[in-house]
């Protein structure tokens, strides 16, 4: 996907006063995180979850070469394949190169980020491949040509009258007067729509939430079943996904389900959790013939050892996000592209670059809400400051910022000549706002703008208190 | 419990106090004494939060230096901020990381930095507030106060020993109202979204006074509900809970 990173602010702007957004972020932001908050106060051993979940990737990604390759020989052990790619353009050659071989012409896609991550549908269709998204959010961005604005809801920014008014629109051998009110009759107009998607593919394309080293398993959670009709109705299952997957054991792996669903929908468990693990067996009832796993780096490897690697634990939850007051406000179309809302402003930078992404990591108030949510505690605000310095050793941070901080150290360095300077600048100011507050302040029309600016008192209180020492 | 000898305590006065309402240091140092502490105020200038945020890490450093060196000879330093206090005690360690001598003198600072209401009831054991100031009030919780520096129930304690003054809670106390420190100047647009869904929650509790602990969120907070038209007050609590009611709220005029 080609990111849009920076033109953040026009977007953010632009996502402000869209009525349609407004309404449905509105609903979206007392949704998943009521939900969440009464999953972790019936579970009280939340807290621990997150500490013991922390710790197993901790292990996992410093020692990832060993779990990756152990992921892979267990694959092969049980009849499958393991493709490794370097970066986007890698991943897609080695799924198109599947395709073609198998001269595929139709395939069924469960939800997959990484897919939109390496821009897998246009590289397919491109090919003269038609791929079929399954998942319901995503098939109706596919409908309107939109990626997704949130990495578990992808529709989320959608009403149901939008995705009833599309449906009429593009399924035009339905009857028109049919009633498309309701959630479930929009969900049930997409699944007779997508029964020969899954019944007549040549390839399903699904994620991974895990893989499991020990087994070469790799699992996928889903709330329509559809990721399940994907991957064992089609000849050919392939997995793609990212390498920060990987988690030990079985056990590692149920640890982290138990934190997922609770932390991105409220949910105890969500409706289908399936593990797939290598091809149909001779005695098996169904199942794809081949099984591939594409696992792509794209950026991730060059992560560890640095003090970003943290951001490697994500199990893309979204959780983050939910409880993101500058996702609340803008949603997350604004950050432009795969990964939005804090997960995306402290990974996104790594992936597209900081100068695409700088944008997103400046877009926080440091509130420090999502890492107080985040399952494997990520400290999201920290990786995004870090990402600030990255910035501004590189000198791409706007000169307004660069020369403003220069200007303000020169006398913030030197407290003497600060006092002084300030008392003088504050008699004034304070003299000038006699009324209390200004409507208007040259160089703070940012903030002037929409909000009064409070004049000082008009002495500072470090000369105040010499003086009532000394008087 | 309270230490015996009366506590050396630094007042950090943080920026904006200093520059803008130095009645809440006053505030401070009122409560302070008051809890039995002995303070002082070592010369200052900016803990260096403004560059540490831009990602100026060098000069955050030199400000750093300067500030670890002023109060290196307190028991205690206290700030009537939580972003300010949470600057010295959660990023000066992490910003003298790469240099041991530093980032030891760093972090035993850090460990002896607190924000005001915190220290004043979980270090000093004080329980009562100075009586003074009447009004129904809402507290709003400030990020940093809250996530950094532990800060929650430690104000709200204080003003509930103040017999005329009624708390009634907002919705959302603890959501960010979007100052962020140079973020509302980078972002305005999203940082009036932020403030302004901050004001109608705060205008919905019938208060006739808004508090918070952080001076910034409150002059962000108070710029947005004058700009609006709204006739609350607007506090810093410590100067609610010094017992002070003659000076102007922010944003308005003396007298
Ligand atoms: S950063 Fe944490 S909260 Fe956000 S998606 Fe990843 S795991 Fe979930």
């Amino acid at each position: 996907m080609q990111p849009h990173s920076a033109d953040f602010p026009a977007r953010a702007a632009d996502a402000l006063t869209d009525p349609d957004l407004r309404r449905a972020l509105t609903k979206f932001k007392t949704g998943f995180p009521v939900n969440r908050a009464r999953a972790v106060a019936n579970l009280p051993e939340f807290e621990a979850l997150r500490d013991a979940a922390k710790a197993v990737k901790d292990h996992t990604l410093s020692h990832l070469d060993h779990y990756l390759e152990a992921f892979e020989a267990r694959v092969r052990d049980s009849g499958g394949h393991v493709h490794w790619a370097r970066d986007a353009a890698e991943a897609r050659s080695i799924i198109l190169r599947l395709a073609t071989e198998r001269d595929a012409r139709l395939i069924a896609k469960g939800k997959s980020m990484v897919s939109e991550e390496i821009g897998l549908n246009a590289a397919l269709e491109a090919a003269g491949i038609k791929a079929v998204e399954t998942d319901l959010g995503e098939y109706i961005l596919q409908i309107r040509g939109e990626v997704p604005s949130h990495i578990v809801a992808p529709a989320l920014h959608l009403s149901k009258e939008q995705v009833a008014a599309d449906f009429r629109r593009t399924h035009t051998h339905l009857p028109p007067d049919r009633p498309l009110d309701q959630p479930t009759d929009l969900l049930a107009e997409a699944r007779g729509e997508l029964r020969d998607v899954f019944l007549n593919a040549d390839i399903g394309i699904t994620g991974a939430n895990f893989l499991v080293a020990e087994t070469g398993s790799t699992i996928i959670v889903t709330n329509e079943g559809n990721g399940d009709l994907t991957q064992t109705l089609s000849r050919c299952h392939i997995v793609l996904t990212g390498i920060e997957k990987v988690v030990p054991t079985l056990a590692d792996a149920t640890l982290m389900l138990r934190l997922l669903a609770r932390s991105a929908t409220g949910q105890e468990i969500t409706a289908y959790t399936t593990f797939s693990t290598g091809p149909r067996r001779a005695d098996d009832p169904d199942g794809p013939r081949e099984f591939h796993v594409v696992l792509l780096d794209n950026g991730r490897s060059a992560l560890l050892g640095t003090e970003m690697q943290e951001v490697l634990r994500c199990i893309r939850c979204g959780a983050c996000m939910n409880h993101c007051p500058v996702y609340h406000a803008v949603g997350g179309h604004a950050y432009g592209w795969v990964y939005p809302g804090p997960i995306g402003a402290a990974l996104d930078p790594a992936l597209i670059g900081v100068k695409e992404a700088r944008h997103l990591p400046n877009a926080s108030t440091f509130c420090g809400k999502c890492e107080s949510v985040c399952p494997v505690k990520i400290p999201l605000p920290k990786i995004m400051h870090r990402w600030r310095e990255v910035e501004f050793e590189r000198r791409l941070s706007p000169p307004s910022v660069r020369q403003g901080l220069w200007a303000w150290a020169l006398f913030a360095k030197r407290p003497r000549l600060y006092r002084l300077v300030t008392a003088i600048a504050m008699r004034v100011m304070g003299w000038m706002g006699k009324e209390g507050a200004f409507k208007s302040l040259p160089l703070a029309g940012g903030w002037t703008g929409t909000r009064d600016f409070p004049a000082p008192q008009g002495r500072t209180f470090q000369s105040l208190y010499k003086d009532r020492r000394h008087g | 419990m309270p230490p015996a000898n009366p506590p050396k305590v630094g007042l950090l006065v943080t920026c904006l106090v200093d520059l803008f309402r130095p009645s809440v240091g006053f505030a401070a140092v009122t409560l302070l004494e008051r809890a039995g502490c002995r303070v002082t105020v070592p010369s200052q200038s900016c803990c260096g939060q403004p560059a540490w945020n831009n990602g100026d890490r060098t000069t955050a450093e030199a400000l750093a230096r300067t500030m670890i060196q002023a109060f290196e000879g307190c028991d205690y330093v206290v700030a009537p901020s939580g972003s300010c206090s949470g600057m010295l005690r959660k990023h000066y360690p992490e910003l003298f990381r790469d240099d041991p001598a530093w980032a030891a003198r760093a972090t035993a600072l850090a460990d002896r930095t607190w924000e005001l209401t915190r220290f004043l009831t979980d270090i000093m054991g004080m329980d009562t507030a100075i009586p003074g100031f009447a009004g129904t009030v809402t507290y709003h919780d400030s990020c940093s106060g809250l996530r950094e520096m532990g800060v929650k129930e430690q104000p709200r304690r204080l003003l509930a020993s103040l017999p005329g003054v009624d708390l009634t809670e907002m919705q959302g106390a603890d959501v960010c109202c979007g100052f962020g420190g140079t973020f509302c100047v980078k972002y305005p647009d999203i940082s009036t979204h932020m403030v302004t869904e901050k004001v109608e929650a705060i205008v919905a509790t019938g208060a006739d006074t808004l508090l918070a602990g952080d001076l910034g969120c409150l002059m962000n907070m108070a710029g947005r509900l004058s700009r609006l038209g709204h006739d609350i007050d607007v506090r810093h609590v410590a100067e609610v809970l010094a017992g002070d009611p003659d000076t102007a709220p922010i944003g308005r005029a003396e007298g």
